[in-house]
């Protein structure tokens, strides 16, 4: 068991792309089958002004996305160990961080697995059940600081860091689906 | 105890619409026929069904009973009898495979090759096309003593040599 406070983290609650200081750009979001999807990403240096430049392109992009609820690097061709998220507006959601930017992040502890459909913007077409843990504790550095930073998530926000952390390392949802049967058209398009 | 009835083996195909199924189930019913397991799905559009009946009816009575399913010309109907299958008692392990990339000939039958290599049965297969990306799911039996890690290897390897990515995991059950 942890011995951490499973409360809010307070520093990623408080964060948002402003403290950034560069404007995001809106990219385009590549779709599989591009071997970018497939690929881990690099450990980047979240200081680097690079990182941070595509920390804020990622929070712009998803913004634009209607029920985008987290994008990775590699979702927009850049093969790093980079995500946002917010799932802060999803009716699923129960606690959340609101939106975050989190690099080479990973899980350290999970526990209690649910199952639940998931997509991806870049599996349009295809929805599929996925077993993960409902609640995780998620370890990785804020980018521009760089602070490392540990939070404990739930229900919504932690199915989103795991799907999240998923893309960094080159999986997609379908390398984890339950089963043959657990893969589903999309019937409706956000 | 007395034999248990014979059983039939159903499949219907052809152009969707609503009511195929209800039709289908209808007609073994008033034929006194049980139904013991049943698939359906749509691929790529087109309706497909197969299923099991059991009761005393003869195939050539339940296919003339089906006949006016394919009266418009759009479904196509089968009737066979089958024997019955004592499913075995699954010894070994459960796995699930994903294959997915860009569609190419072959992916299916290269990977579930190495699968049948090591004596493993594939249980249920979902294959996808969408847009570009071609998707296998495979539900697999592995017999005990199989070297999973070797298996992974192969798949791995097949994979790779068409373009594509496989992942093999374990199937967790959790009892309630």
């Amino acid at each position: 068991m942890s011995t951490t406070s499973t409360a809010v983290n307070e520093v990623v609650l408080g964060w948002s792309e402003r403290d950034l200081g560069v404007e995001g750009r809106v990219l385009d979001v590549v779709r599989a089958p591009d071997p970018v999807l497939s690929t881990r990403g690099a450990d980047v240096d979240p200081t680097d002004p690079a990182t941070v430049q595509l920390a804020a392109d990622l929070v712009a992009t998803m913004r634009v996305s209607p029920g985008c609820v987290g994008l990775a690097a590699n979702q927009v061709g850049v093969s790093a160990r980079v995500f946002c998220v917010d799932v802060s507006e999803h009716p699923k959601t129960r606690g959340h961080h609101g939106t975050y930017v989190l690099c080479n992040a990973e899980v350290v502890e999970s526990s209690r697995n649910e199952k639940a459909r998931e997509g991806c913007m870049s599996v349009p077409d295809l929805t599929g059940d996925v077993k993960r843990a409902s609640r995780v504790v998620v370890r990785g550095q804020l980018p521009g600081t760089g602070e490392e930073v540990t939070l404990h998530a739930s229900a919504f926000e932690a199915r989103a860091l795991q799907h999240e952390i998923d893309h960094t390392d080159g999986f997609l949802f379908l390398d984890r689906v339950a089963g043959a049967h657990a893969i589903h058209p999309r019937k409706t398009y956000l | 105890m007395s034999s248990p009835a014979p059983l039939h083996a159903v499949t219907v195909l052809g152009h969707d619409r609503p009511g195929i199924i209800a039709e289908t189930t209808g007609r073994l019913a008033d034929l006194g026929l049980n139904l013991e397991d049943s698939t359906m799905t749509l691929l790529r559009g087109h309706f497909a069904m197969m299923l099991l009946c059991a009761g005393d009816a003869e195939a050539s009575a339940i296919e003339a009973a089906l006949q006016p399913l394919t009266a418009d010309g759009t479904l196509t109907v089968t009737v066979r009898d089958v024997p019955q299958e004592d499913a075995a008692a699954p010894a070994g392990t459960s796995w699930v495979l994903t294959v997915h990339g860009g569609d190419r000939p072959g992916i299916v039958s290269s990977v579930v090759a190495r699968v049948a290599e090591v004596g493993g049965n594939i249980t249920d297969l979902t294959t996808r096309l969408a847009g570009d990306l071609y998707l296998l799911v495979a539900e697999i039996d592995l017999p005990g003593g199989a070297d999973v890690p070797a298996l992974e290897a192969a798949v791995t390897a097949a994979a790779s040599d068409l373009g594509v990515g496989a992942t093999l995991r374990a199937v967790e059950a959790d009892d309630l």
